[in-house]
């Protein structure tokens, strides 16, 4: 046999390169939606409702530029949960991947680690691809407008930490209707992504507080559109580090129950 | 290799106050090049005792160490050198056969180039070759296992653990892994498998331990085993009626021991063809009489009883 003398040394980057390898028979897919997705929703939605929304005009910018970052915002979130739902629950339930890396020399927080690895990569070029999309509908209006990746990264790994722990802890994919139900749609429809969050009476705003969404629609929207945040900005990234870094630790310690006994 | 003493493991069972003790303080110890077996019915513990040896269950209490390190501590370390063949397949049916072996050598942290020329020696080796470029999915359940065994040697492992190997496998498929194991204590690497099948133990073990109910409850080479706890011979005797257990009582005195199955009566001699001729002068007509060896099923059976455990 090919003798080499390999040290053992774990890291995530093994983990990221199993999903790359698979992301590779299906990166074309990707590619188109991340293109796809973003014309139809600024057609769909931010050129047809905004003709009618930009009638009485109290945004201050044409509903397309309004909607847009808050779109791009909700579509990380879509990537940052697909990416931590059904393949990571496959990976303990269906395939078993995580056994056998756990087998191999791997540890829980490579894993862990390596998926968030992929997310961000994800969710990185997906937001990519949106901004392409947008400069192209002419809805970027800032010189931060860069820095929306910077966003996007966060809000990604904000939400795809808990996602994370959520898979490792059920028991049947069914619970991914219910993550669904209860936490990304009313995310997506409360968080501020289609109108201002103050439109809200006083007592439902909260949901779009708590949500690592709206903080991360509030940062989008002002790295595109040049405008001011809602609070202070670092109050919203400070409030998505939080959510990534609970995460990351929620994360570890579910994966760590969950193949350990 | 291995060295284990008082070895034990424990798990919490939800609404019960007593934890379920799998394994119940066992001594084992597994010297390199050698090949390994532990046998044992369902539930036996093997599998768990296993896990403890592959680092991924810390053990509850006893001794343990592998190839001189301590699995709680030193796991990264040991599973480094490691080859897991698991009893449940977790092969990626997303990945071809090709790539099944190469990701899992990156686990590793096996260089591209290295990965790529032991994927195709492997693959020679378990005789996969033509299926280097297929998806998983349509292999059958003995080329998987194959290719599981491949994959548990893609980092050239100091010591190959193989839960139930040929388990659900048909005839011939368990024969090639047989003979494919058999290939590999012939080249020095140390094999550690558990087994519920006495035919599988007998090809492969030097030695082995016979698990029941998380304790070991003999030890020794396949051979050594039968004569300890069997007779040289059996001889297995049908009778044209039902009423088995009266014919038995008229066996007495015949042979070491005499076991009443529902179907037949089994006398353990160590020569069978006296004990046959005894059955014949005692005028008891049998239907059929056939004498054997004894088997390390034999052996096994006696110390682990007939009654089904699942």
């Amino acid at each position: 046999m090919t003798s080499v003398n390999v040290q053992p040394a774990p890291s995530p980057w093994p983990v990221f390169y199993h999903r790359w390898v698979v992301y590779l028979r299906t990166w074309r897919g990707t590619i188109f939606s991340s293109f796809a997705v973003p014309v139809m929703f600024l057609v769909g939605i931010g050129i047809s409702v905004g003709s009618y929304v930009d009638r009485n005009a109290s945004l201050g910018f044409p509903y397309l530029d309004y909607i847009a970052p808050g779109l791009l915002a909700s579509s990380v979130l879509q990537v940052a949960v697909n990416e931590a739902t059904y393949p990571v629950f496959a990976s303990f339930q269906w395939v078993r991947t995580y056994h056998a890396m756990g087998a191999a020399p791997l540890r829980q927080t490579d894993m862990v680690s390596g998926e968030l690895l992929y997310g961000a990569f994800r969710g990185i070029t997906s937001a990519f691809g949106f901004l392409v999309v947008m400069a192209l509908f002419g809805t970027l209006h800032s010189v931060l407008a860069p820095a929306t990746l910077l966003v996007s990264l966060l809000l990604g790994v904000a939400v795809a930490t808990p996602v994370l722990a959520y898979s490792a802890s059920i028991r049947s994919e069914n619970a991914f209707a219910v993550l669904n139900r209860f936490a990304v749609i009313p995310m997506t429809l409360f968080a501020g992504v289609f109108f201002p969050i103050e439109n809200l009476p006083l007592a439902a705003r909260w949901l779009g507080y708590i949500s690592p969404l709206w903080h991360g629609v509030e940062l989008s929207r002002a790295s595109t559109l040049g405008t001011a945040t809602a609070w202070p900005w670092v109050w919203h990234v400070g409030y998505l580090a939080a959510w990534a870094v609970g995460g990351y630790a929620l994360a570890r310690h579910r994966y760590a129950r969950r193949l350990s006994d | 290799m291995i060295h284990a003493r008082d070895l034990v493991k424990r798990f919490d069972q939800p609404k019960k106050r007593e934890p379920l003790v799998a394994v119940n303080g066992i001594d084992v110890d597994v010297y390199p090049g050698e090949s390994f077996g532990f046998l044992g019915p369902n539930g036996a513990g093997k599998s768990s005792t296993m896990r403890m040896v592959g680092c991924v269950s810390p053990p509850s209490g006893g001794t343990l160490r592998i190839l001189g390190l301590d699995p709680v501590h030193d796991g990264v370390q040991i599973r480094a050198r490691l080859g897991v063949c698991p009893q449940e397949d977790s092969l990626d049916p997303d990945l071809t056969v090709f790539e099944n072996l190469t990701v899992y050598a990156a686990y590793f942290g096996i260089p591209r180039a290295v990965a790529k020329a032991r994927a195709t020696e492997l693959l020679e080796f378990v005789q996969l070759t033509e299926r280097s470029d297929d998806r998983v999915e349509p292999l059958s359940g003995g080329m998987k296992r194959r290719l599981t065994i491949a994959r548990a040697l893609v980092n050239e492992p100091d010591l190959v653990l193989l839960d139930e190997p040929t388990t659900g496998l048909d005839p011939q498929a368990r024969h090639l892994v047989w003979e494919r194991l058999f290939r590999l204590k012939q080249r020095g690497v140390t094999l550690v498998l558990t087994t519920h099948y006495m035919d599988e133990a007998e090809q492969l073990c030097d030695r082995l331990v016979v698990m029941d109910k998380g304790k070991i409850v003999a030890e020794g080479s396949p051979q050594s085993l039968i004569q300890q706890h069997s007779t040289r011979e059996v001889l297995e005797v049908r009778f044209p009626t039902d009423d088995l257990r009266d014919i038995a009582g008229k066996l007495t005195g015949i042979g070491e021991r005499v076991e009443v199955l529902p179907d037949r009566i089994l006398v353990y001699a160590d020569d069978g063809d006296a004990a046959a001729s005894a059955v014949h002068r005692r005028d008891l007509a049998p239907a059929s009489v056939l004498v054997r060896r004894s088997s390390l099923e034999d052996v096994f059976l006696k110390l682990t009883g007939r009654t089904l455990v699942d």
